[in-house]
């Protein structure tokens, strides 16, 4: 009795025990600064793209932790790894090497 | 001979120390360097969480030192105290040196220096203040006005500043700030009626007893909207007002506002006083640079060097209560030191 | 014509080195550009040739860099170089002039001694003996202290010495063995002929009494010609290939041949010219702070050459440049770990949603940079002063605009980062300015680097400078005490120093430091250093911080805002901007 009936439309949530955690597993072992983001938004308030466009580091970064990725690729690809969020963030995550290995994770599994 | 003790710090966790001290019977001095004491308190008009006047704990503190009768020394310029055998001296730049069989620090924390903050604004444009002159502002003022002299229609609160960044070299929670912002931006409500509030937060830490009925005080009654997101840079509009950039987490969205004063919730650091007196004293200094103790449950007190016991804001942010309880603790660990009682065998047992 | 069987190890080694060398060299010169080797035969008809031959002399020879750095060292490398180098120029005259013909088999001038045993009757015989002992002498001086740096490097100064591989053994073994050898065979022989100098004749006549001449006389003789034919045949693969290398990149770079971010032909003239003397490893603040040591340029050149790049490492490093100044070669050691970076990159971009206009036209056209948002009071100070001085500028990226580019580039993204700087390049364009003044050293480098503008680009430490001297703004004196940190890319980046330090001294009491110009240490937080954590940064800026306060200044004072911000950290003393300083000065 686990599908209440909602078999055409999917369901909004994230299904944790479902989504694909590849690529937050990857980002893990290659930097762990990845792991102590409080998700505060300073590198999304100033975001040099994100004068332009919709792109928000910390949904990324939350994003990738609960393993929802659809769409992820095209926002992280407008990054101009500035390194003002690199500068911005209290906790010391490495920011701009979070990107990169998001995107070497996006690449090598193909999302 | 009667035994005697040097208390140095005369902000209220050296008062209530050596109120306690000196009723015990001991030959009390309290040393301060500015010409009054009871440090920060006499800055702060109201406290969290019941709004009570800070003034009337300033009053009762005050009551302490007269009924005890310490010997309190203001305008105590310290240039030295060292540990003799088992006698210290404390040498004043006067000429005048005080020895005792113990010393408690209370040295307390400077509030951080917004300045190395600089995307914030503060000492840059106008209408940026911390928390510490907004208190005074409220201390002073019937209705708060910006320093350019306007009616603020809006005012933002910036939590966590100089506090929990590793930019600026303090990973440490300063503890009080969140509950402070909290309380004054229901006063500002209570002077401004028609001001629009906003705390900006990266979490709300309202940790105390009655501290979740204050914040929803806050929202309730005053109307105060907090929104979660941490100031990446503020700037001036051409009308002096300020600019702020957020990213409101919870909408998902960044954010913009303009703000008519901007009150950026000030950390505590460890003071220069601590970083002097702990030098001379060869005290250990903690990670954050506060000072150490030698155990953090149990001897939160005691420092490294048999003889001198520490208390207040100097070992790590204190709310006023914890300085109470911190200060008494400190005067009886104190009293029993110079009665012999064997502390460093119960710590060597500790470990 | 002198012939013996031994000589022909030797020759045979000598001869595969030489056609290895000359396809190896060829093959890469014939893999550069088309510019490039136009540079290279224009450059060989001119008196860039004279340069290159000068340089070669002063560094590949002498060791004139690696002398000024660490002295003994210096000495170490030149009797090897110099020395074998004259042993062999040497030995060619002594061989033509003792058989009278201007042309010998190349073996003679080496195995000279053995092929001429009476030599006392020709021209000059007393004065060869003489020069080529006085030679062989300080060759070997500089053989036993290559073997005592092997185990006892801090006698160098070096607290690390680099590590060896299998190549580098055989080559190194053989190299030490050669003039030992030779020693013994020319002694032995002088022993036997009486045909040495001050230096193996006197040995000789004591191994005549310790040692049997006669059976050791031909096996040494063809020990030194194999141990000879050992090194040659292993020096392609081994560290000594720089030998040569180091020439021919010498002579490319004074036909004006510049090294890249790509990795072409040029780089691996640069990587294989790496003597792997070991300077580079002191200098890197990886090492000396955050306690890294597999990284520093030495041993990154070393995974180039054998094709096993690691990421970590490639990105292990804060592109400072403290290795690439003192590397007495002069590698583009900077370029090559970019050059190496490419391979990791991702290629996912999309810039579209970018679209900025530039509206404003003005003479000057003023870029603050995306870092120097944040340091506020630097972009607030500038245009303070240019409007006191009256300035004509437009102030492009006034609401946040398009970062310059560079961060893109030294990750590897070259592609995407041209992007950027195409659009930026436009805006430039439209402003119309004839300067450009940015207020990040970071946005310089890759304004003149990398991008194609035609117009005068400063950093505003240079124009606060020359409005200065132009009276357009004027600085009071005072005697505050400050000392002036030179960021790595306004300083070695883009050899920026003496203009911060003019303005500074029109209005503070400027102190000197120790390391400072080329030398200054890295703050910590470049953004060259993707792979470094904020540990291992901290420990870096604590000692730059510390080396600064050291000298008890008032006022800390930069010209970088990344470097503001991370010194901005330090309890003790304040940090300025060179702006902020000149409108401090001007409002008093």
């Amino acid at each position: 009795m686990k599908n209440f009936g909602y078999t055409i439309n999917k369901d909004r949530q994230i299904d944790f025990d479902k989504t694909d955690k590849r690529i937050s597993e990857y980002v893990r072992e290659h930097e762990p600064s990845f792991n102590i983001c409080i998700a505060c938004g300073t590198c999304t308030a100033t975001c040099s793209s994100g004068n332009f466009t919709e792109l928000s580091l910390r949904k990324i970064i939350t994003l990738v932790k609960r393993g929802d990725t659809k769409g992820i690729q095209a926002e992280i690809s407008k990054c101009m790894l500035c390194g003002k969020c690199f500068l911005a963030c209290p906790r010391g995550v490495n920011t701009r090497n979070v990107i990169i290995k998001i995107s070497q994770a996006l690449e090598k599994y193909n999302i | 001979m009667k035994k005697r003790v040097t208390i140095i710090g005369g902000g209220i966790a050296g008062m209530e120390t050596a109120t306690y001290l000196a009723s015990m019977g001991y030959e009390t001095t309290l040393l301060e360097k500015s010409n009054e004491i009871g440090g920060h308190l006499l800055n702060w008009e109201k406290l969290f969480p019941t709004m009570r006047l800070g003034k009337d704990v300033v009053n009762f503190i005050d009551r302490g030192i007269e009924l005890s009768k310490t010997n309190v020394i203001k305008n105590a310029d310290i240039i030295d105290a060292k540990k003799a055998g088992n006698i210290f001296s404390v040498k004043l730049s006067d000429g005048r040196t005080f020895e005792s069989d113990a010393v408690v620090v209370a040295t307390g924390y400077d509030l951080f220096d917004a300045r190395k903050k600089e995307e914030y604004g503060y000492g840059i444009y106008d209408n940026v203040i911390t928390s510490a002159e907004l208190e005074i502002l409220l201390t002073k003022e019937k209705h708060v006005l910006t320093p350019t002299g306007k009616v603020p229609k809006r005012v933002g609160f910036v939590h966590c500043v100089g506090s929990r960044d590793e930019k600026v070299g303090n990973v440490y929670c300063s503890k009080v700030c969140c509950v402070t912002a909290v309380k004054q931006s229901i006063e500002i409500k209570e002077k401004n009626p028609d001001a629009e509030v906003f705390c900006f937060y990266m979490d709300m830490r309202m940790f105390g007893m009655h501290f979740e009925s204050l914040y929803k005080q806050a929202q309730e009654k005053s109307g105060v909207n907090f929104i979660r997101g941490r100031l990446s840079e503020a700037c001036e509009n051409m009308d002096g007002s300020i600019l702020v950039k957020v990213e409101d987490t919870l909408a998902g969205k960044p954010l913009r506002m303009s703000i008519d004063l901007l009150v950026l919730m000030v950390g505590m650091v460890p003071s220069e006083g601590t970083k002097k007196i702990g030098n001379m004293l060869g005290l250990n200094f903690g990670a954050n640079g506060f000072l150490k103790s030698q155990d953090q449950h149990s001897l939160s007190v005691v420092s490294n060097v048999p003889g001198v016991f520490f208390t207040g804001c100097c070992v790590s942010p204190r709310t006023i209560n914890n300085v109470f309880a911190d200060s008494r603790s400190a005067a009886i660990m104190t009293a029993s030191y110079i009665e012999g009682y064997p502390i460093e065998k119960r710590i060597a047992e500790l470990k | 014509m002198n012939y013996d069987p031994f000589i022909l190890p030797f020759s045979i080694g000598a001869s595969i080195l030489i056609l290895t060398l000359i396809l190896k060299y060829g093959y890469w010169i014939y893999k550069l550009d088309k510019d490039e080797k136009i540079k290279i035969v224009r450059g060989f008809f001119s008196i860039k040739l004279f340069k290159g031959i000068r340089e070669v002399f002063l560094e590949s020879l002498i060791h004139r860099k690696i002398f000024k750095e660490n002295a003994l060292l210096g000495y170490m490398h030149m009797s090897l170089a110099f020395g074998w180098f004259l042993l062999i120029i040497g030995g060619s005259l002594e061989s033509k002039i003792h058989s009278h013909r201007p042309f010998n088999m190349p073996y003679e001038p080496i195995f000279f001694k053995f092929f001429n045993h009476n030599i006392n009757i020709y021209p000059w015989a007393d004065e060869f003996k003489f020069i080529m002992d006085f030679l062989l002498l300080l060759v070997l001086s500089g053989v036993v202290l290559a073997l005592i740096k092997r185990v006892w490097s801090r006698l160098f100064g070096m607290k690390k010495t680099t590590k060896l591989r299998i190549g580098d053994r055989f080559a190194l073994i053989s190299l030490w063995l050669i003039f030992p050898l030779r020693f013994f065979a020319e002694s032995i022989t002088s022993g036997l002929y009486n045909n040495g100098g001050f230096l193996t004749g006197n040995a000789g006549k004591v191994f005549a009494y310790t040692l049997p001449l006669e059976t050791l006389y031909y096996p040494t003789w063809w020990a030194y010609s194999s141990v000879l034919c050992v090194f040659f045949l292993a020096l392609p693969y081994s560290r000594y290939m720089h030998i040569f290398t180091e020439a021919v990149l010498i002579f490319l770079r004074n036909f004006g041949i510049k090294s890249c971010k790509v990795f072409n032909a040029y780089s691996k003239v640069e990587v294989y010219s790496c003597s792997r003397c070991g300077l580079c490893i002191d200098k890197c603040p990886l090492l000396t702070s955050s306690r890294i040591k597999d990284t520093q340029a030495v041993y990154f050149l070393q995974s180039v050459r054998n094709k096993n790049v690691k990421e970590e490492k490639a990105f292990d490093c804060l592109l400072c440049g403290r290795c690439q100044e003192f590397c007495p070669v002069g590698i583009g050691l900077n370029n090559i770990r970019v050059s190496q970076r490419l391979d990791f990159a991702p290629g996912l971009q999309n810039f579209n949603f970018i679209n900025p206009q530039q509206k404003e036209k003005a003479t000057v056209a003023y870029f603050a940079g995306c870092m120097t948002h944040l340091t506020p009071t630097i972009k607030i100070a500038m245009e303070e002063i240019f409007k006191k001085a009256g300035t004509d500028y437009t102030f492009i990226d006034k609401d946040g605009g398009i970062c310059c580019g560079r961060p893109l580039m030294v990750s590897g993204e070259i592609m995407k980062a041209h992007k950027l700087i195409e659009k930026n390049h436009n805006l430039i364009k439209e402003s119309g300015a004839k300067t450009l003044v940015t207020s990040c050293p970071i946005c310089l480098k890759s304004f003149k680097e990398d991008y194609k503008l035609n117009i005068e680009i400063i950093h505003h430490s240079q124009f606060l400078l020359r409005l200065v001297n132009e009276r357009k703004i004027s600085l009071n004196k005072s005697e505050i005490k400050a000392v002036y940190h030179d960021p790595c890319e306004l300083g070695r980046g883009c050899g920026v120093y003496e203009e911060p330090r003019q303005l500074l001294q029109k209005t503070l009491s400027l102190q000197r430091i120790k390391n400072e110009k080329e030398s200054s240490m890295c703050c910590g937080n470049s953004i060259g250093g993707l792979h470094v954590n904020h540990v291992q940064r901290e420990a870096i800026t604590m000692d730059a911080t510390a080396a600064l306060l050291k000298y008890k200044p008032e006022l800390i004072v930069t010209s970088c805002p990344l470097c503001k911000k991370t010194f901005a950290k330090n309890p003790e003393t304040g940090v300025k901007d060179i702006a902020e300083v000149v409108v401090a000065s001007m409002r008093n």
